[in-house]
């Protein structure tokens, strides 16, 4: 008998055939994590997930019989039954309910299973990215890579590369003529069966080689070859992402709760699959202020409405922190659209002048009542609205878009940052 | 000598080993119990969720349905609805047996008396896995059937093979040869003798054979002895398609073939699952209780015991909302005691009954006869004692279609014991449980169409939506039309017809 600890053997043994299974429901998965993602607060994103998942989307088909015209059951228990009773039919569709002695493989249910973290949110965010990822600079040197340059004469011990010292080694011996050993002992057996004065000749050459074996060593310091590693600056890009909400007396708590779901959104899309995004918080009545991430989603705070503040501020920070030759910077509003008359043509002139030039992408989103009509049909629109309106038919990098209702922000979301087609495309890093 | 084994929950290697040696001796002293050797596996519950998906296999192909069966599992773990098995016992030769870290020192006991020497000895001596299985090369074959799925994953796609795997799982229920075969040969001879046909037949192709011309009669003759060849009609399916199927290629037959020799190889474990369960359950009970009697294990242990033990072997009136089906555990535990007590001390009645083994008085000479020489069905319909039928107060229920009522057909008294008896046996038929399937046909002058029948036995038509997706992927196998015909097997009318046709 042999008694084997497998506990330390490796975990995850079922991870490809799990990672099967999820391909193949995968669209059954998307369509539920979708669902789940209306209703969820979206904090709860972060946390694992529950996935429903219907049978039809992974059934095992075999021929199975139906139970036929008669069907017998042999049951334990009776307690006053006699041969011959009636009884009436249990109710429940099934008959004698679960009665079925043992093997009654009824059709399979829908069945749940958790998505882990990861699952989850790589099918909730799949295909979103932030569009025109494009400048790359060597602007953050604190990023460096390290290769293979070569070998080295010295090095630590765990780089030593036995290869390269060896063949150094053979080279020293052969250039320096070094008498191998099977060289020494024929000159030695020669010796022994040599007699006068050949034998005084090979006893001189015997302890010549000899010698010469013990001056040249077989290993030299000077063999020794190390590999050696350079440290070089890795081009990263970098991003920056603007995120500006209004918080004026005339946004409703449901609107507020939209921005904020909104941006909760683009907070975990940013967050989870960019490694290297800067978000930048700012927040407007009338007049705007760069905060952190807590007082943006947390605090609130009303006021009156001018929008270009918000514009301006970020203007200045950008000029103060982030170059736009070696930044991707990106914008995405959110507002009831309501504004000051005066300040429109100010607003719409700072975004098309100042601020959209700076960006790779800008978005609007727009946020309305539950009873202002579809989302995406939008008519007659609010000031801000009407002011941004021209922008979006000329300027390739703006998108705006309307929402009034809780589970629309998601689709609203995704539609602003699908992955896009377009020339020279490139990875996120 | 009668010291403790062990104190409180906590155990240690050598616990586990002189727990062994201990469960060993009584076993094979006592029990006379004759296993394979063992191999005692220590692994978490995570590994034990792993070894459940893969149906209970060390190692098995990567499909996508063991993930499903994982997260399954996981699921139903998780929210605490069902604990794990504590522990998993494979039929190979060494035994290997997984037992779980988190079980106390007595349930590694009760595991080691259970699985390592219970199962063990079934597996070694029950007529069904000596006729089918082949527990000194499953390990071996197991990783070659991994190896060689990975590397046609890697040729061909894991696209096509999951489709190839797919078509092969629905099919498995019809892939296992239900009557001996000729002459046992291990897995591994017969994959050997596999590839010598294979190459002697590549050697000798010639295409020109093809272009011989053969008249009217010699075609006949020829499509007679290709007929012939078929060995029809077949009710292996999956044998069939491996042998036989024309668009198949050589890596995909193989495909078929280890789906096919893995579902032959769980096949006697679905026909003996009570009374595997029942032998495994009797000696750990007879083993434990032996080891409390001699002072090795102490009071609050064997209450620990008789606890697991008691759950094991619950069973459920109909009349309880628990009810689900009769516990193999608690029938087969009940059945080997019951025969025990018949050996040792009959009545009046089993003496009657049971004239061969009534007061032989060696109950483990008659026991292991039982266990070599039985499944399921003969087991129950030969032993199940009118004792027992009343301890369990058994009762019969018919349920026809077009009755108003349900009707009572007997109980447990004198004149229900045999139809109680073959009632029950009949229930662990394996054969009544799976539809009888066989191809019947080909059309080798034409069409090439597959004809298959299904034998009805009172009504039992196939269940139309999975019928229709099972022969989908017949089709994709076969590569040309499949019909299924459903035909009554007393009347021999064709009730029903299924048919389909490959895709463009």
């Amino acid at each position: 008998m042999r008694i084997v600890d497998r506990r330390l053997n490796p975990g995850g043994k079922s991870f490809s055939n799990r990672q099967r299974f999820l391909r193949r429901v995968r669209e059954t998965v998307a369509r539920a994590v979708r669902e789940a993602s209306r209703e969820r607060a979206i904090e709860d994103l972060e946390n694992a997930q529950e996935i429903t998942v219907p049978a039809d989307g992974a059934r095992e088909p075999v021929f199975r019989q139906t139970p036929g015209e008669r069907r017998d059951f042999v049951l334990p228990g009776n307690r006053d039954y006699v041969e011959g009773d009636l009884i009436d039919r249990p109710m429940g569709a099934d008959g004698e309910g679960g009665g079925e002695p043992g093997r009654g493989h009824g059709r399979e249910d829908a069945f749940r299973f958790v998505l882990t973290r990861e699952e989850f949110l790589s099918i909730f965010l799949d295909d979103l990215e932030l569009p025109d990822f494009a400048k790359r600079g060597l602007v953050d040197t604190q990023k460096l890579g390290s290769r293979r340059a070569g070998y080295s004469m010295s090095g630590a011990p765990a780089n030593l590369s036995l290869g390269r010292t060896m063949q150094m080694s053979l080279a020293r011996r052969i250039a320096m003529g070094r008498p191998r050993q099977h060289t020494v002992e024929r000159l030695e057996e020669e010796f022994a069966g040599a007699e006068g004065n050949e034998a005084a000749e090979l006893l001189d050459e015997v302890l010549r080689a000899r010698t010469r074996r013990m001056r040249i060593p077989f290993l030299d310091p000077v063999d020794l070859r190390y590999r050696r590693f350079e440290r070089f600056p890795k081009p990263v890009a970098q991003a920056v992402m603007f995120c500006l909400m209004d918080v004026s007396g005339s946004m409703t708590e449901h609107m507020k709760d939209l921005a904020k779901r909104f941006f909760m959104l683009l907070h975990v899309f940013l967050t989870r699959r960019y490694q290297r995004v800067e978000i930048v918080f700012i927040r407007h009545t009338d007049e705007a202020q760069e905060v952190d991430e807590e007082t943006f989603f947390r605090s609130t705070e009303t006021g009156g409405t001018i929008v270009s503040s918000a514009l301006v501020e970020m203007d200045r920070i950008v000029s103060d922190r982030y170059d736009p030759a070696s930044w991707n910077i990106y914008g995405a509003q959110a507002s009831d659209g309501d504004n000051m008359m005066s300040d429109n043509d100010r607003t719409r002139a700072l975004l098309q002048d100042r601020i959209l030039p700076l960006c790779q992408y800008f978005a609007y989103l727009e946020v309305a009542n539950p009873a202002e009509g579809h989302p995406l049909s939008h008519v007659g629109g609010s000031s801000l609205w009407n002011a941004y309106a021209p922008l979006a038919a000329t300027a390739r990098n703006f998108q705006m878009r309307r929402v009034s209702r809780r589970d629309h922000i998601y689709p609203v979301f995704r539609e602003l940052f699908r992955r896009r087609e377009r020339d020279g495309a490139e990875e996120a890093p | 000598m009668s010291a403790l084994l062990f104190e409180g929950r906590d155990w240690s290697f050598e616990t586990l080993q002189k727990i062994y040696d201990v469960v060993e001796s009584v076993a094979k002293e006592e029990l006379g119990l004759d296993t394979f050797p063992n191999q005692i596996e220590v692994i978490t519950a995570e590994q034990m969720l792993d070894a459940y998906s893969s149906t209970g296999m060390p190692q098995l192909y990567r499909h996508w349905s063991f993930g499903k069966r994982f997260a399954q599992f996981e699921g139903v773990y998780r929210a605490g609805l069902q604990g794990l098995a504590y522990e998993i016992v494979i039929n190979a030769d060494p035994c290997i047996c997984y037992v779980m870290e988190e079980n106390s020192a007595t349930m590694q006991a009760l595991v080691i008396a259970h699985a390592a020497f219970g199962h063990n000895h079934f597996f070694k001596n029950n007529y069904q896995f000596r006729q089918w299985t082949d527990p000194t090369g499953i390990l071996d074959y197991l990783a070659y059937a991994k190896k060689y799925i990975a590397s046609c994953e890697e040729r061909y796609g894991e696209a096509e093979v999951e489709r190839l795997l797919d078509a092969a799982h629905a099919l498995a229920p019809q892939g296992v040869d239900r009557y001996p075969r000729k002459r046992p040969m291990s897995l591994v001879d017969e994959e050997k003798r596999d590839r010598a046909r294979k190459e002697e037949s590549e050697r000798l192709y010639d295409d020109l054979w093809r272009t011989v011309p053969r008249s009217g009669e010699a075609a006949r003759k020829a499509i007679d002895h290709q007929r012939a060849l078929l060995r029809l009609p077949q009710e292996n399916i999956l044998y069939f398609l491996e042998k036989t199927a024309p668009k198949l290629q050589a890596w995909q037959r193989e495909a078929l073939r280890i789906v096919r020799l893995v579902a032959q190889y769980f096949y006697p474990q679905q026909q003996t699952k009570v009374m595997n369960e029942g032998c495994a359950t009797y000696c750990h009970y007879r083993i434990i209780n032996r080891l409390h009697e001699t002072g090795r294990i102490g009071d609050g242990s064997f209450l620990e015991f008789l606890q697991s033990h008691t759950n094991a072997i619950r069973q459920p009136t109909a009349h309880d909302p628990y009810y689900n089906g009769i516990n193999p555990y608690a029938l087969g535990f009940d059945m080997m005691c019951d025969i025990a007590r018949i050996v040792r001390e009959p009545t009046e009645e089993d003496r009657q009954w049971f004239p061969e083994i009534a007061g032989r008085g060696d109950e483990m000479a008659v026991l292991k006869d039982v266990w070599a020489n039985y499944r399921d069905d003969s087991f129950i319909a030969q032993f199940l004692s009118p004792r027992l039928m009343r301890k369990w107060r058994l009762f019969h229920i018919v349920d026809e279609t077009d009755a108003p009522k349900l009707r009572v057909a007997a109980i447990h008294n004198e004149r229900g014991y045999q139809d109680l008896r073959r009632s029950l046996a009949s229930d662990y038929e394996v054969g009544r449980h799976t539809p009888d399937i066989q191809v019947v046909d080909v059309d080798l002058a034409g069409s090439r169409r597959l004809v298959l029948h299904h034998r009805v036995f009172s009504g039992r038509l196939l269940d139309v939506v999975d019928a229709t997706l099972v022969l989908r992927h017949l089709t994709r196998l076969w590569g040309y039309e499949v019909v299924l015909q459903e035909i009554d097997a007393t009347t021999n009318e064709v009730l029903k017809a299924h048919m389909a046709s490959p895709e463009p």
